[in-house]
Formats: structure tokens, sequence, C-alpha cells
């Protein structure tokens, strides 16, 4: 008879799993709360340059979004590599962006619409060509607000 | 006596969160969008040459070719210096005559103050990389942004995004932000 029992009769208990749905439901909580919807489906490639005097888009609900940018690698058989345009799920000419925010501002409450920013999210690498058809359609259909979306830069 | 109520398993509970919790993950995005916000000016159906009575010491003229090459007043310059030369420009000052001529202004909180006539004129080449004229126009409004983050400083004693909005548009009048952009004619 020894005071120290090797490996004694009793086995471990198990560890309780009647805790585990609560935690993951704290999870679950936390990624509804702090996230939103994706919008679309990206259709272009981007790589948003680079600013320092940024400021946040507040309200989500009263942006709306135009890419440009270079098609993904599965569209570039039908559409080619040169930029183009998203609007919504699909690609877009020029002439459709007048059509996409008159769409937009129909869809807010009137008290809202003044306060529509269209935001755009444009590849670093595209040439202003395309930006300034886009640019003067928005001025064409009174869409004065824009917002160039791009990434922080650490101060230099 | 009648028998309990066998008690519902909950074993499968946790497999069933979990798959809201992948669901939601993949559905959802965690980026918020910002970005540097401008106005664009209103549509004009005819371009008026409106710049001709603008005095030429008054314009700050910024070009970029398809090179993606920066013209600023006439020469070559780095982007990492056109900060500097908005600000010189902005503020004049020395009252150099090369520098933009300011006109006395009655503002709340300030007085009468000098305030500048300058305008920064910003044009593009068509093949011009978006990158870089995003990067050109981040260096204007950083230089106004900053003018006034230094006016606030000297009046106040804290920066421009602390003012109340009153005080905030009284530093707006004296540092507009006047950056127009001409609209790309061909080659530059």
């Amino acid at each position: 008879m020894s005071k120290f029992r090797k490996d004694g009769g009793k086995e471990l208990p198990p560890i309780s799993t009647a805790s585990l749905p609560d935690i993951v439901f704290m999870l679950l909580f936390f990624f509804m709360v702090s996230t939103t919807m994706r919008e679309v489906t990206l259709k272009v490639k981007m790589r948003l340059p680079e600013a320092t005097e940024l400021s946040k888009l507040e309200k989500k609900s009263l942006v709306s979004y135009i890419y440009i940018g270079e098609p993904q690698p599965q569209f570039q058989k039908t559409f080619g590599k040169a930029p183009r345009i998203q609007l919504n799920d699909q690609f877009a000419d020029v002439s459709e962006v007048q059509d996409y925010v008159i769409a937009e501002r129909e869809a807010r409450v009137e008290a809202e619409r003044p306060m529509i920013v269209t935001s755009l999210k444009i590849d670093e690498n595209t040439k202003m060509g395309i930006v300034n058809d886009v640019k003067q359609e928005l001025r064409k259909s009174a869409a004065l607000n824009i917002n160039y979306s791009s990434r922080r830069r650490a101060e230099r | 006596m009648s028998r309990k109520m066998p008690e519902i398993p909950s074993a499968s509970l946790a497999d069933i969160a979990f798959m809201l919790l992948i669901f939601f993950l993949v559905t959802t995005t965690m980026d918020v969008d910002s970005g540097l916000r401008r106005r664009l000016p209103q549509w004009v159906d005819k371009e008026q040459e409106d710049e001709n009575d603008i005095n030429e010491r008054n314009i700050f003229v910024v070009l970029v070719n398809k090179n993606n090459d920066l013209l600023v007043e006439g020469d070559y310059e780095r982007i990492d210096n056109l900060r500097e030369r908005a600000k010189e420009f902005m503020e004049n000052p020395f009252d150099d005559v090369n520098l933009p001529e300011k006109e006395p202004k009655e503002i709340p909180y300030f007085g009468e103050v000098m305030v500048t006539k300058g305008v920064i004129s910003l044009r593009n080449d068509l093949d011009t990389q978006y990158g870089t004229y995003l990067a050109v126009q981040n260096e204007l409004v950083a230089a106004i942004n900053e003018l006034r983050d230094e006016l606030a400083m000297r009046k106040w004693g804290k920066p421009y995004s602390n003012l109340d909005s009153e005080q905030q548009g009284a530093v707006r009048e004296i540092y507009p932000q006047k950056i127009s952009e001409a609209e790309p004619k061909g080659k530059i």
C-alpha cells in the first residue's frame, strides 16, 4: 500500500460541451452586429489608391457605388482586359451611368436625396479618360457629392 | 404515475450555430468605406471660359501629363514638394508680388482679415493614371487642411476638427478649398 497511487482507477471525466452553443452564438451575434451585407459581387479587379486626407462615409444607406477596373480573369475572355465600369452586378457602359444614378436617387426618401454620395471605387492603374467620362455623366445627372474611395496611408 | 418526457438532445445545437456563423462570415463585409470627399462643379451646357478674368498671379496651375509627371507653375516638380508649394501659394506670408493677391474680408471671431484670392487649377491628360491623379488631389487637399489646422492652433489652440461648426466656418472662409478642375483637352 503506497501513498501515491499510479494511474488511479477513476478516469478523467470528459469536458462538458454544454456551453459550446453559447460561445458560438456569442460569436455569431458579434459578427451579425459588426458587419454589413456585401452589396455586390465584384466583377472587376481593384487596387484602391492610397491617400491621407480621408473621411469616413457615415451612412451606408446614402452611398451608391461605381466600380471601375480591369475585369476579373474569368470575364476577360468575353470583356477583354480594358478597364470597365461595373454598376450593381453587371458591366455597364458610360451612357448607363445616368440611368443608374437616377434609379439610385429614386430609391431613397425625398428628404435624403441631397445627401446621397457616389463612391467611386477605381483601380489606381486606370487611365483618367474613363474616369473623366464618368465624372461628366455624374455632373450631368447632378450627383455632385463624390468620394474617391482610397486606402489609408501612413503619414510621411 | 406518468413517465417523464425525454429531454430534447441539444448536442446538435452547436452545429446549427456554427452553420449560421459561417454563413454570416461569408456573406458580410467588415470594411468601412473611406475616401477623399470632393464636390463636382455644377453642369453647364456650354463650357464658358470664365478663367480669363482671373489674374495670372492668382492661379496655381498644376498639370499632370500622361507619364504622370507634374508641372507646377511652369516647372517640373516632385509630388513630395507639391504640398509645400501649394501651402506657400495659398498663404503668401510675405505678400510676394508673384503670389496671389489678398482682399480684406469681415469674418466672425477674426475681424477684418486679408483673404487670399488664389485658385488652384488642376488639369490632367486623358492617359494620366488615376493613382497619380488622386495623389495630387490628396496633396492639394492636405495643403489646405494643414493651413486650416495651423490657423486653428494659433487662434484656439486646438486642431480644426475639434472646433465647433461656427468656428470651422470662419476658418473655412479664410482658407477656402478652391480647387478647380479644367476638362482635359487633348495632350498637355
